[in-house]
């Protein structure tokens, strides 16, 4: 059917480097989504606060990364900040970008999750003496990140799929790096990349039954 | 700051970068919508466990980064000597990726429909056909409009990545003229504010519809 011959072999010989890759395009991700939670968070804080300018930077922030594709995010910090000076690695300028998509997203699905939280839950810590940061920390986020955390796994998975862009920033060491580098020195691409995807499927994959695990010990009760 | 050497030229090159995103987003939601739309019904027909082949199927393009599944797309026709312009390449994955994504929606929507309410119908005397078009068609639609919304905003933001194949969308007009200018900060604001201008309103009439239409005003 194909004047094509397939060399499979040449791509699994390439596994071990394009495993260690699928380690950094994980690493990635996870910090990715610490900062972004961590963000996330402090940008729900702006939001319900009193202050016109912070509840502003909260929503300009969110409709900005909500709006706008992740990879002309990763572009801003990359060739954006370079205005100001700021030269970042394809590495941090990944990351910045998918942080910053991250924790856009993540803002809004707190929103949505703290909606189902009663005012007088935080009112109740209140009178109890705490804090109105501390009636927030040990209150509402609890609660909070127990109702959003399917959203929180869907990111989780979204943000692996972004790790992919960092290739177009000229990132070379993760998944779609490593592999894009071998495609240059051989010109198999579709072997590369099949089995690429093929490792990329495995992990979200992963990724997916991990959390539905942990789900189903965080919410016995 | 203010004083750049973009040229009017250079903003209709922009515009037309525009015109291809949105050409590229028309196509591919148009044609994923209506394989969407099929698929979907097939799956709620089938039942859970006869399309497992399906969804696992469909399931791959939500799993795989689209900007391998682009470039494994674009292998592919080359090997197979389909000889298709990157266009065709872009919107043949943007329509499947569309597809996925639309069939977990239209079941959704089809599912939200309660039995009662078909089952009503059908002993009224309808078709299966005029179950799906008068019954479950308005109220599917009613429920699935506003994700449907959500997920034509997302191809749209994602049609970005065929930048890769070649084919010069907005950010890769907007990373020729950064290039040619040497103004990064500026032209890529300008690009992103165009995304924007597009997206938001559009997301936000999706978030009204949604208030509006909810189950249970």
């Amino acid at each position: 059917m194909f004047k094509y011959s397939f060399q499979w072999n040449q791509a699994l010989k390439a596994l071990p480097q394009m495993l260690d890759g699928a380690l950094v395009t994980m690493q990635i991700a996870l910090l990715s989504m610490a900062i972004g939670l961590v963000v996330a968070i402090i940008l729900t804080l702006f939001r319900l606060s009193g202050s016109r300018l912070l509840r502003g930077f909260a929503v300009a922030w969110v409709e900005i990364a909500r709006n706008t594709p992740a990879l002309f995010q990763i572009y801003m910090a990359h060739f954006g900040l370079g205005s100001f000076g700021i030269h970042l690695s394809p590495f941090t300028s990944l990351l910045a970008g998918i942080a910053f998509n991250n924790a856009g997203y993540l803002a809004e699905n707190f929103r949505g999750a703290l909606k189902a939280i009663p005012d007088t839950q935080a009112r109740a810590g209140r009178s109890l003496g705490m804090t109105s940061l501390q009636a927030f920390r040990l209150i509402v986020v609890p609660q909070m990140l127990r109702i959003a955390f399917l959203p929180i796994t869907n990111q989780m998975v979204w943000a692996i799929l972004m790790t992919s862009l960092g290739v177009t920033v000229g990132m070379n060491t993760d998944l779609a790096g490593v592999t894009q580098a071998l495609n240059a020195r051989t010109f198999r691409t579709f072997e590369f990349f099949a089995l690429a995807a093929v490792i990329y499927y495995l992990i979200a994959k992963v990724v997916t039954l991990a959390a539905r695990l942990i789900a189903s010990r965080l919410f016995r009760y | 700051m203010f004083d750049t050497s973009l040229s009017w030229g250079d903003i209709v090159f922009l515009a037309q970068g525009a015109g291809m995103t949105l050409a590229v987003t028309a196509v591919s939601v148009i044609a994923g919508t209506i394989l969407g739309i099929f698929c979907g019904v097939i799956r709620v027909q089938l039942g859970p466990y006869w399309s497992i082949p399906l969804t696992f199927v469909l399931d791959i393009f939500r799993s795989v980064p689209l900007l391998i599944q682009l470039v494994l797309a674009n292998a592919f026709q080359s090997i197979a000597k389909l000889g298709w312009p990157p266009f065709t390449t872009s919107c043949v994955v943007l329509s499947l990726y569309t597809a996925a994504y639309c069939t977990e929606i239209v079941r959704g929507g089809i599912d939200a429909v309660p039995l009662t309410t078909r089952r009503a119908g059908r002993s009224l005397g309808l078709s299966w056909w005029q179950d799906m078009r008068f019954i479950v068609a308005p109220l599917a639609t009613r429920v699935s409009l506003p994700s449907w919304i959500g997920l034509t905003l997302g191809v749209m933001k994602d049609s970005a990545l065929v930048l890769w194949l070649g084919l010069i969308e907005l950010l890769r007009a907007s990373q020729i003229l950064v290039t040619r200018l040497q103004e990064p900060l500026f032209i890529l604001l300008i690009c992103g504010a165009i995304y924007f201008l597009i997206s938001f309103p559009i997301a936000r009439l999706g978030g009204y519809l949604e208030k509006r239409w909810s189950p249970n005003d």
